[in-house]
């Protein structure tokens, strides 16, 4: 009888639509989710719903103005942007910052790096039902942006960098701060494994979803924790030393696993990481000029100029075209979030919808940097 | 047997890693010191913002209303977004000579990305960036402000 009832029943795939005002897609993303009862089909993301033209509109800026911009893409990694396109000025004009510079630039990243994985740990519990984990990440988060406050006078879009050096010397009390903090974060961070690592309904959810193999993430151009956590070594601070990386040792975090626990994993390491080159750079910063000399209105020789860095989300690379003028020709971001976000469809394929929200968080999406 | 054993120690397993969990919540339960930031609304007495902070600009005046401002315009030049405007007007000093002094200087508050460009390319340090943060106002037009007061004059030791 009900086997008669099951062959009489039709059903057929209908699309649902998971945002772009959907609380775990971080922002304005729009995924038209293809369904077939709870599995999932297909997944298109349609992007530029907060589509900003920032590289339209460093055609029209002059060199030094363009790098406030550069905070808005991806917020969550604002000293590395502006680092990249810093290091793409200087690396057109061959200026030589000082050695002070770099430590601070590469501690900032550092520190910034931190800040985003601890928003992405407790973003990511509160998409997985563990609201705790927002309370908790957020408190540590807030001693981070202190520091950027007292330095740098902003705590989200910094600014900090400029083009031959940073805006601000280091304040007299960021040393003590910064061990303070690391200090502090090195005691707190079993307590986030303790909280969501071990936890049972969180492995139950994560361990085998949506694996990604190596050459899947290499075909897809996946960087950062989450293409590492595949076994892809892609990290620019170890392959492409810019900034202080050459001069403190770290690993980078390799994982065979790629699966989302793989990627949440990778994060979580690269924590340890991050304080481990902080604490080796905290104790000898150099003397020296924090801003180079620089000309009044920076003019960059004719030709292509490219800088690559490691943001806390992937390679992030800054290609400047330049006809000798004031402003640049044009300007192209090669964001990290966007190719990131296009391996979500290959990684759900076949799984159910609720799982397509811890996958997601483990690409660790932030929409601005996707349509920038 | 052995599926049942298997099927019972998980089970205990996860018991216990949710145990571990609420040894954490339990924890900070009775230290709630340790785990809130900043009470803000209550806290607005006794809230100071670092020195640097960077909340709205601001041209500050000595007590003979007198500011640092030549009108030169090299904050305008270097504003990204238009936030700043520069009105100069010629006046006759008592020499007998033109002279050309400032008149408004307007900003926009709601344009603004406070990105210290301006502070920062200031030849005579004459707005500086002010740490109020709490600007909600009704009106957007009350976001447009005139930085320098009525009937102010140039400081007489600033170079031009």
């Amino acid at each position: 009888m009900s086997n008669n009832l099951q062959d009489k029943i039709e059903t057929q795939e209908y699309i649902v639509n998971m945002g772009p005002q959907h609380p775990s897609t971080h922002g304005v993303l729009r995924l038209m989710v293809n369904l077939e009862g709870e599995i999932v089909k297909n997944v298109d993301p349609v992007v530029g719903y907060i589509h900003s033209g920032i590289e339209k509109m460093t055609e029209s800026l002059a060199y030094p103005q363009i790098i406030h911009l550069t905070d808005r893409m991806d917020y969550l990694s604002a000293h590395m942007n502006n680092e990249a396109v810093a290091l793409c000025i200087e690396n057109a004009l061959q200026v030589e910052v000082s050695d002070r510079v770099k430590v601070i630039r590469t501690l900032m990243a550092e520190l910034q790096r931190l800040a985003s994985h601890q928003l992405w740990w407790c973003v990511m519990g509160m998409d997985m039902g563990a609201l705790t984990t927002f309370f908790y990440g957020l408190r540590d988060r807030e001693m981070i942006l202190d520091i950027f406050e007292e330095t740098c006078g902003a705590r989200l879009t910094l600014n900090y960098s400029t083009p031959g050096g940073v805006m601000f010397d280091l304040h007299p009390n960021f040393q003590k701060r910064v061990k303070e903090f690391t200090k502090y974060f090195r005691k707190v961070l079993p307590e986030y494994n303790q909280l969501l690592t071990g936890n049972v309904i969180f492995k139950e959810r994560t361990v085998g979803l949506g694996p990604l193999s190596k050459e899947d993430a290499i075909a897809y151009g996946v960087t950062g924790p989450t293409g590492r956590a595949s076994g892809f070594a892609c990290d620019v601070r170890k392959h492409n030393p810019y900034s202080a990386y050459d001069r403190v040792q770290f690993n980078e975090i390799l994982r065979t696993d790629g699966d989302t626990f793989g990627r949440y994993q990778a994060r979580i390491d690269e924590m340890y990481e991050s304080l481990n080159i902080i604490d080796q750079l905290i104790d000898n910063i150099p003397e020296g000029d924090y801003q180079a000399k620089m000309k009044g209105v920076i003019k960059l020789p004719e030709g292509e100029f490219y800088q690559r860095v490691e943001t806390a989300r992937g390679e992030l690379g800054v290609y400047i075209l330049s006809d000798g003028k004031k402003n640049p020709y044009r300007v192209k971001f090669r964001s990290p979030v966007f190719s990131n976000l296009w391996v979500l469809n290959h990684l759900i394929k076949g799984q159910k919808i609720a799982d397509l929200v811890a996958v997601m968080s483990t690409l660790d999406l932030v929409i601005p940097d996707i349509d920038r | 047997m052995k599926a049942l054993i298997q099927y019972i120690s998980t089970i205990l397993q996860g018991l216990l890693t949710l145990v571990k969990g609420m040894a954490v919540t339990g924890h900070y339960f009775f230290r709630p010191k340790l785990i809130t930031t900043q009470q803000y609304p209550e806290n607005r007495q006794t809230l100071k913002m670092f020195d640097r902070f960077r909340g709205e600009v601001i041209m500050p005046h000595d007590e003979n209303n007198h500011h640092k401002c030549t009108g030169c315009g090299i904050c305008e030049m270097n504003c990204p977004n238009g936030s700043i405007e520069i009105i100069t007007k010629m006046i006759e000093t008592p020499e007998g000579k033109k002279k050309k002094v400032i008149d408004k200087h307007i900003y926009h508050l709601g344009m603004c990305t406070l990105c210290n460009l301006c502070v920062k390319a200031c030849p005579t340090g004459a707005i500086v960036m002010g740490q109020k943060f709490e600007h909600a106002v009704w009106d957007r037009t009350q976001l447009t402000k005139v930085l320098n007061q009525p009937g102010s004059e140039l400081m007489k030791d600033v170079k031009e």
